[in-house]
């Protein structure tokens, strides 16, 4: 009798305890595959790239000697050998919960002044990222960010001479923001604010958007040249979404 | 050479189009309206306290030929002037106590109002009555919506000014080369360093920096406090930035004191300059 109940208290404990184990586990697995999953591809460029015209940089000898041996050209099209497509912005347009569209990601991107150019030449951040501006020149820079009116973003303008602290800061509202620099009128760059997720192309145009869980998406593609476009992708677990674009040349 | 003009021209297309994207984005005169019966369409300056419905008939008779019915800067008489009227819909402006990309306050607009732009268009208006001033100060508010959100910017803190001597006006010099504020206004500060020329404000209009050698009053009014503050806020709208992050308030007291001393009026930072025998900083450094 007394075995009896003991052995069937000890099946009960530890068939609870299993449970419990599995739900801890289970749980556990849906949080990972919350952040685990990612949307890949390559974005890529058709057609004969424009041309992208060398700069003259003599208004600032300080420039010119930094591109002695390597020429400055316009980076407003970036195209490597195969047609990949640097600096697309991609992001999640639409398919996202609203928590994790708020999700702020604690990493600062960061775009430094080298050579009398922004590097690189896009940044993308998500709304409310902080994000950092430095410089690496021995000259003079302005930062100056123009918002568009009424975007929810609003423009400043601040200088960096050489040796100056970075600039941290962050953005309030979705927008393809253009950033100059007034002393050195072919400094032209952009500070890209998205919501959610997001990735930038490398040189050759391929790029990974992380920290998606399973779901369906539209994936939206930006270039500041070329505009939008859009595809719908499915994140399954444990297999990553893929998305490729394609560009036409104008 | 022609680099340079193909990209100016990019440039101006950009401005085209960043002028068309303000206008999708303009406010509507209905919202104006509902603007206008806010909190935010007052103002205070001191003991006064304006209210923007008292300055309707002031800015219909005076203002609205140049700032226009909405507000936006295009009044009839604006396609004659340059510098362009201010664009009250986007709230920015050039004379603030504020820090860069923040509102300016009421005291800052009051000021705007009663001392005029030189070198602009926009005359001293001291024939209004300091009520009309504030009045009108209410009004502007009511065209941005900006107004309807945000605050003020806290102002910048002006420590009071220490004596002129050798040592600061040598100290402001140096300021002056490290900070490279000759890349506008030139090594003798006659604004025209190597990157005058391409300049543009916001919109895409040329513009010109500062000659000090000219002696104009500056656009934010003509004492050493307005020139400590021109720098350390920034001119917004326009290419001067903001220095606030770079200067340190001691060295700001310096750099104003070289400033003067290249104005041409006889002034003690000049007589000073003169006997240390300065010279125009060096623009030819390439770096290490």
């Amino acid at each position: 009798m007394n075995v009896e109940y003991k052995r069937k208290f000890t099946a009960v404990v530890t068939a609870l305890a299993l449970v419990g184990i599995g739900v801890v586990l289970l749980g556990r697995d849906r949080v990972n595959a919350a952040g685990s999953g990612s949307i890949t591809g390559t974005v890529k460029l058709t057609g004969t790239p424009p041309h992208m015209r060398g700069i003259d940089m003599s208004k600032d000898p300080y420039c010119v000697k930094q591109h002695e041996n390597n020429p400055a050209k316009m980076e407003n099209v970036v195209v490597s050998s195969d047609g990949g497509l640097q600096n697309v912005v991609l992001y999640i347009s639409e398919g996202l919960s609203a928590g994790e569209v708020s999700a702020v990601p604690s990493e600062e991107p960061t775009v430094d002044q080298h050579n009398c150019m922004y590097s690189p030449h896009v940044v993308a951040m998500d709304v409310s990222q902080k994000f950092k501006v430095t410089t690496s020149d021995q000259t003079t820079h302005n930062i100056h960010p123009l918002p568009a009116p009424g975007s929810g973003n609003i423009g400043w303008n601040k200088s960096q001479p050489p040796g100056a602290p970075p600039i941290e800061t962050n953005w309030k509202a979705p927008e393809a923001i253009s950033v100059k620099c007034n002393i050195h009128p072919w400094m032209h760059g952009w500070q890209v604010v998205v919501k959610g997720p997001y990735a930038v192309t490398d040189e050759k145009g391929n790029f990974t958007i992380k920290n998606i869980p399973p779901g369906s998406y539209t994936v939206t593609a930006w270039q500041e040249e070329y505009g939008t476009q859009t595809a719908k992708v499915t994140v399954a677990a444990g297999q990553p979404g893929k998305a490729d674009f394609t560009f036409k040349a104008k | 050479m022609r680099t340079e003009a193909l990209h100016r021209n990019a440039v101006i297309l950009a401005a085209l189009v960043a002028a068309s994207v303000t206008a999708c984005a303009q406010v509507t005169e209905d919202q104006q309206k509902q603007w206008l019966g806010t909190p935010a369409a007052s103002s205070h300056i001191g003991h006064l306290s304006g209210n923007a419905k008292a300055a309707a008939g002031d800015y219909r008779r005076y203002c609205v030929v140049c700032h226009g019915e909405l507000g936006d800067g295009n009044g009839e008489s604006a396609q004659w002037l340059d510098p362009k009227p201010r664009d009250f819909t986007l709230a920015v402006f050039k004379c603030r106590s504020t820090p860069t990309g923040t509102l300016p306050t009421d005291q800052d607009l009051y000021e705007t109002i009663a001392r005029g732009l030189d070198r602009s268009n926009m005359p001293p208006w001291n024939t209004f009555t300091t009520q009309q001033r504030a009045d009108l100060v209410a009004w502007i508010k009511h065209y941005s919506p900006r107004w309807q959100t945000e605050k003020p910017g806290t102002p910048i803190e002006i420590p009071p000014e220490p004596e002129v001597t050798p040592g600061r006006v040598k100290a402001g010099r140096d300021v002056f080369a490290r900070v490279q504020c000759w890349k506008c206004h030139g090594a003798e500060g006659r604004g025209n360093g190597p990157s005058a020329s391409t300049l543009q404000d916001d919109l895409g209009r040329p513009i010109l920096p500062y000659n000090f050698a000219e002696g104009g009053r500056f656009k934010c009014g003509s004492t050493d406090a307005d020139l400590y503050r021109i720098f350390m806020t920034g001119l917004d709208g326009t290419p001067m930035p903001s220095f606030a992050d770079n200067i340190k308030p001691e060295e700001a007291w310096d750099l104003v004191m070289y400033l003067r001393s290249l104005q041409p009026f006889p002034s003690k930072e000049k007589a000073i300059a003169k006997s240390l025998g300065l010279t125009p900083v060096s623009t030819t450094s390439t770096g290490p």
